[in-house]
């Protein structure tokens, strides 16, 4: 399958290790990953804080352009994939404010055709990487290509913001507050996920740049709960996150005078582990906090894939005491009232 | 452009920044219930909770509004958005208040506009943001203290070959500022730049 | 103001309403009557008034038929929804015949969806136009007069619908109380107190609940489903299935040895809301009526595995009977209550509040069975692992209520459970009960005071949507506990709570299948999914439906009380219903002329009402009149248009779409058209 991809300013140097682990991830599932010809920066969440229509027209020259490179697909919105939550979020942003707002829709054709170029709304599917992964790829081939399950790796799975926020129809795929899809994908790769409370919590984001005090608080927060969840790694689907929680790990440390050695790695970086890629192709290695000790854990074992299948009501055990829990049901998928 | 009145009028900040904000009319349905106060991972740092703010908004004190440090500490993480009971797009409406207050003259109490038009200034000289450039020139002009603690961050990151020397340029660079002048022309044209009548810059 | 009278053409009179400003603030009135009366063919009399629907407006309708001699009447007002039958009564008095009067909807359809008043204003004119036009067609009709059934169906056996069967019942009519679950008493049953009074809730219950299980005149069918209905208002076919209980009714003395013996314990989702177990052959609880149990299929030994039958060999009289089968029964009745209850909201739809995955999270059915004496815990207020009593415990309030996210509406009634759970949480525990709101909404008699008691009484009170619950520890004393963060409101703070207990006030919600059932019956449904009154002020009970009528939460969210004074009001209107012993049904319908008739029979199952049937002999369709709604189907469908529907015959239609199209039809012009 073919796919626009854009990789962001981040994946060209700190978060180098997230596209190589892309690249090499793809190109064993199939995944035809072409990059956006003379891309720029989405902006991040910096320039909409001084301009707004410039901000939208900047992120509108990347959709222009990769609409005039991707055509018009088989009938369908060819799929522009992003891997970093930041950029997948202003790409969809502005391709829906476009589409539901037409003052919008406006300026930045208004903007961008100083340019020669024109975005028409809808025109591509904006997706992140991961969701591209589990609805397109499917588990179940992705277990398929699993060679060294990650039995035994206990992994906080943790998706931060803009993956699953703001909910925009369409374009968010997973739920706001309790997602799944990295769960289930870690699970396919055999790792043991544990039920990490803050996985939609931030992790300060810009703020380790003007607030160092805030930001530590909140990776302090995110730290403590998946050391008390016992996991051995966190997986990231962002960037930033993955910056945030290992750079300033010591800094954090030091901060609140605790001993957290938590790795950090992308998603990507542990797929490939599980399909037997080198770690030296995955970018291993460049991290702060070093995932050896996690990573020596790894046994080789058959994958299991969740398969949430129908239960019978929950019988008594004999002597138990204990009240039931609530039985477990998909939450009704949630539904916004359109304003 | 569809304003509700002339640029040159007053208009209420309320006003503004609902025009200023995709689906921004919302604001208007606040039921002041604190749900993005209580979920704001930033909150206990705010001088306002978001609630609050609005509530200020609502009663018209603008000058409030625009000094309040709670925008500035957004986060982004769109918690209070998709818990809002009312779907009113509160992180959209802190980004618009931070522009409202840098245009106001009134975000003097914080760092962060700094940092963003540094951020910015990058990505308009190359096209793409340049981290190493961000990390230095932002603490060496604004911040020199804070540098020292970014200090051996910054030297791990070159030395895990995690931070570029030197930054990447894309070629359509006269192409990109040609859109964004066009983009700020119009916004100018719009009066959305211009300071709100009887808002003082504090001195 | 007399217009043009075209010789024998029927003479018109024209009357619009002012309706206050509703229609005169956005419609030129004065210049459409003055139009209506100069420019339209056929019109003798145009007038306007302030109020037509007064009685002084009706006198202004009836004089003129009576000194102008009309025989048309177009009233431009409101919909006919309000007044059609106003305005019929109205000519019917002055001795014309009431299907001789068209109605023109100026308001609904003009001045209160219109802003530009000169735009509003010729769209009046269009409107009147068009029921000028068509009222010239209209041919004098005669409505058909049907008996009425005495006896009553009553679906949903909560404290509503029982109320219903009750009164219809003490006042001498037959009622058959249809009930889904095993048992009647809905979710009242499974309450432990009521505010504001406090008083047991099965205390009050169950004496109702056996009167109506005993009534000489109530057919009590629970564990039984409404399939079908058809017929019309006073003569309704119902077909109910009776679900197979595996027990034999007529011998089951309801001793329960059965149910002590079961070896299968299963967790009981419906009563005990999955916090309790019951066996695989149950009773709701104790109290059940009737008393006979039933077994659980998907849960029983037997049927699963084909090995037990412990039931059936310590049964004394034999009554379980593994072979029996659903029953499917007919009843004819003449008026229908629907009182299907509510759904509590599922919490696991608001992750952030952690139900289903934090153990202490708990819903506020979930309260009310730990709180019954009957209950799992023996009325024991304990956390999940069902020993350690709480020490402090936060009552959410608005869960899924006043949200766009879920629903839009307020629930009504969780403010006040709030302060009774509080209330009973410190009897039972000492525990330290903080309650987190938008708004407390104590709206009834008694109710105000009951907040004032419990702010006396100690509870801690927080104006705050809460954001989160979750056991992520942050600081030190959180470690082990649920922690409640929140905005304190009206300090302006952020907040973090531990807690050792939270429990989640869950909207009401209209039931899952409240679509279908509403189909089944004729109803419909709001957006939120609640039946729809016929008036939301003036006729709360009755529906658009004659003779079917709603009661309790199947309307909308409502307390006890309120659910009682509905049950008690349906009743009292379908006792208008037997009394009075007949009903008139309206004319408009469907009639076949047999000699174009062909016989193919497309109508026949294209009715949706089953109204036509064929008549081999004279192979022709015929149609019901009494059962027939005048819907057109078969107007429509019928290839030979042997079919027309009487009061919407393509004349008539046909001249008020000419009328609509008054001013784009300049060269046919309005005397041309061929009447």
């Amino acid at each position: 399958m073919r796919y626009g991809y854009y990789p962001g300013c981040s994946l060209e140097r700190s978060s180098a290790p997230y596209d190589v682990s892309t690249r090499a991830v793809a190109d064993r599932l199939g995944l035809m990953l072409e990059e956006i010809d003379d891309w720029n920066c989405c902006g991040a969440t910096e320039y909409v804080t001084l301009h707004k229509t410039a901000a939208y027209a900047l992120v509108g020259r990347n959709l222009a352009l990769a609409q005039a490179q991707l055509g018009r697909g088989d009938g369908r919105a060819p799929s522009l994939v992003a891997p970093c939550s930041a950029c997948f979020l202003n790409l969809g942003k502005v391709d829906h404010a476009m589409a539901e707002h037409p003052e919008v829709e406006r300026a930045v054709n208004g903007s961008l055709g100083a340019g020669g170029l024109r975005y028409d709304p809808g025109a591509l599917a904006v997706r992140h990487l991961l969701e591209v992964i589990v609805n397109d790829v499917g588990l179940g081939k992705v277990c398929g290509q699993v060679k060294a399950p990650l039995q035994a790796l206990r992994v906080a799975p943790y998706y931060g913001c803009l993956l699953t926020r703001p909910e925009i129809p369409g374009h968010t795929h997973d739920d706001p507050e309790q997602p799944t899809s990295l769960d289930e994908l870690l699970k396919a790769l055999g790792c043991e996920v544990v039920d990490f409370p803050l996985k939609t919590h931030c992790c300060g984001g810009h703020m380790t740049q003007i607030s160092a005090a805030t930001a530590y608080s909140l990776l302090y927060r995110l730290l403590r709960s998946a050391h008390e969840y016992r996991a051995d790694v966190i997986a990231v689907a962002c960037p930033m996150c993955q910056l945030n929680l290992d750079a300033y790990q010591g800094a954090v440390n030091k901060e609140y005078g605790t001993d957290f050695q938590l790795p950090v790695l992308y998603f990507t970086q542990l797929m490939g582990l599980a399909f037997g890629l080198p770690a030296e192709e995955l970018g291993l290695g460049r991290e702060f906090v070093s995932p050896e000790a996690a990573l020596a854990k790894v046994g080789v074992a058959t994958p299991r894939v969740a398969e949430p299948a129908a239960k019978p009501a929950a019988k008594r055990k004999k002597g138990e005491q204990a009240l039931p829990m609530p039985v477990k049901r998909a939450a009704r998928k949630r539904q916004r009232a359109t304003s | 452009m569809n304003h509700p009145r002339a640029s040159t009028a007053p208009v209420r900040l309320l006003e503004r920044v609902a025009a200023d904000t995709p689906g921004g009319e919302r604001l208007k349905l606040c039921l002041q219930c604190g749900t993005c106060g209580g979920s704001c991972p930033s909150g206990p740092d705010m001088d306002q909770t978001p609630r609050a703010l609005f509530a200020l908004l609502m009663d018209g004190d603008d000058q409030a509004v625009l000094r309040s440090n709670a925008p500035w500490y957004c986060v982004s993480c769109y918690h209070c958005t998709v818990r809002c009971p009312q779907a009113i797009p509160i992180t959209d409406v802190m980004y618009a208040l931070r522009r409202a207050s840098v245009r106001a003259g009134l975000a003097d109490d914080t760092d962060a506009p700094d940092f963003s038009e540094t951020f910015i200034g990058y990505v308009e000289k190359y096209g793409r943001s340049f981290e190493l450039g961000l990390a230095t020139r932002y603490h060496l002009t604004h911040s020199p203290l804070q540098k020292i603690g970014h200090g051996p961050m910054a030297l791990g990151m070159m030395f895990k070959d995690r931070l570029g020397l030197r930054p990447a340029r894309i070629k359509g660079l006269s192409q990109l500022k040609a859109i964004l002048a066009k983009a700020k022309h119009m916004e100018e044209a719009q009066g959305a730049l211009r300071i709100l009548p009887g808002l003082q810059p504090r001195t | 103001m007399t217009g043009g009278n075209g010789g024998d053409r029927p003479r018109v009179g024209v009357y619009v309403c002012h309706c206050g400003t509703n229609i005169a603030g956005t419609v030129d009135v004065e210049s459409v009557a003055r139009w209506a009366g100069e420019s339209l063919p056929g019109v003798a009399v145009a007038r306007e008034y302030k109020y037509m629907c007064s009685s002084l407006g009706q006198d202004l309708i009836q004089q003129d038929i009576e000194k102008e001699g009309l025989d048309r009447v177009v009233v431009a007002a409101c919909s006919p929804h309000l007044h059609e039958k106003t305005f019929r009564r109205a000519c019917a008095k002055a001795g014309l015949n009431p299907f001789l009067m068209q109605m023109a909807n100026i308001r609904e359809h003009v001045s209160w969806s219109a802003e530009d008043r000169a735009l509003a204003t010729d769209k009046a004119r269009a409107e009147v136009a068009a029921a000028v036009r068509r009222v010239e067609h209209h041919r004098p009709l005669e409505p058909v007069k049907v008996p009425v059934n005495p006896a009553t169906l009553v679906v949903g056996g909560g404290i509503a619908g029982i109320q219903a069967a009750l009164e219809l019942a003490d006042a001498g009519y037959p009622v058959y109380l249809v009930e889904r679950e095993p048992s009647i008493g809905g979710h009242m049953a499974q309450f432990d107190k009521t505010f504001p009074t406090l008083d047991c809730a099965a205390c009050i219950l169950t004496p109702r609940m056996s009167e109506v299980g005993q009534h000489e005149n109530v057919t009590l069918m629970a564990y039984s489903e409404v399939e079908e209905v058809t017929g019309y208002v006073g003569n309704f076919h119902v077909r109910v299935r009776r679900k197979a209980r595996f027990v034999n009714e007529a011998t089951c003395t309801g001793c329960g040895v059965c149910i002590e013996k079961c070896p299968q314990s299963v967790v009981d989702e419906v009563f005990e809301a999955g916090l309790g177990y019951r066996k695989a052959i149950y009773r709701p609880f104790p109290q059940a009526v009737p008393k006979f149990p039933v077994i659980d299929k998907a849960a029983c030994t037997y049927f699963q595995r084909g090995k037990c039958k412990a039931c059936e060999i310590f049964c004394g009289p034999k009554s379980i009977d593994f072979q029996q089968q659903d029953e499917v029964v007919q009843i004819e009745v003449g008026n229908i209550i629907l009182a299907t209850g509510y759904e509590l909201f599922d919490s696991r739809r608001l992750p952030q509040y952690g139900y289903g995955r934090l153990a202490n999270v708990f819903t506020s059915l979930e309260f009310e069975r730990l709180c019954n004496a009957a209950g799992p815990t023996n009325g024991k207020i304990v956390l999940r692992d069902g020993v350690t009593e709480p020490k402090r415990i936060a009552i959410v309030h608005c869960v899924g209520s006043r949200d766009k996210n879920t629903n839009e509406y307020c629930s009504a009634v969780c403010c006040m459970s709030a302060l009774k759970f509080g209330h009973l949480l410190m009897e039972k525990t000492g525990a330290e009960v903080w309650s987190f709101y938008i708004d407390m909404r104590p709206l009834h008699k008694g109710y105000e005071e009951f907040y004032h008691r419990l702010l006396d009484e100690g509870m801690r009170f927080v104006r705050g949507r809460v954001a989160e619950v979750t056991d992520a520890a942050r600081e030190a004393g959180e470690e082990g506990r649920l922690i409640v963060q929140y905005e304190d409101t009206l300090i302006g703070k952020q907040r973090r709570l531990p807690v050792d207990m939270v429990f989640l006030m869950g909207a009401l919600e209209p039931r899952r299948d409240s679509k279908q059932v509403g189909l089944r019956f004729g109803l419909s449904c709001s957006m939120d999914g609640w039946f729809i009154e016929r008036h939301p002020k003036l006729d709360p009970v009755a529906t658009m439906t004659d003779g079917v009528f709603i009661a309790g939460t199947c309307q909308g969210p409502k307390d006890i009380p309120d659910s009682v004074a509905q049950g008690a009001a349906a009743s009292a209107r379908v006792q208008g219903m037997i009394s009075k012993g007949s009903v008139l049904v309206e004319p408009v319908v469907a009639s076949i002329a047999d000699e174009r008739c062909s016989g193919c029979r497309i109508c026949n199952t294209l009715c949706p009402f089953n109204a036509i049937s064929f008549d081999a002999e004279a192979a022709v369709s015929r149609i019901n009149g009494v059962m027939c709604k005048g819907c057109g189907t078969c107007v429509a469908a019928c290839p030979a248009s042997a079919i027309s529907g009487a009061h919407f015959d393509d004349t008539q239609v046909g001249a008020e779409i000419e009328g609509i199209l008054w001013d784009a039809l300049p060269e046919r012009g309005m005397a041309e058209v061929t009447p």
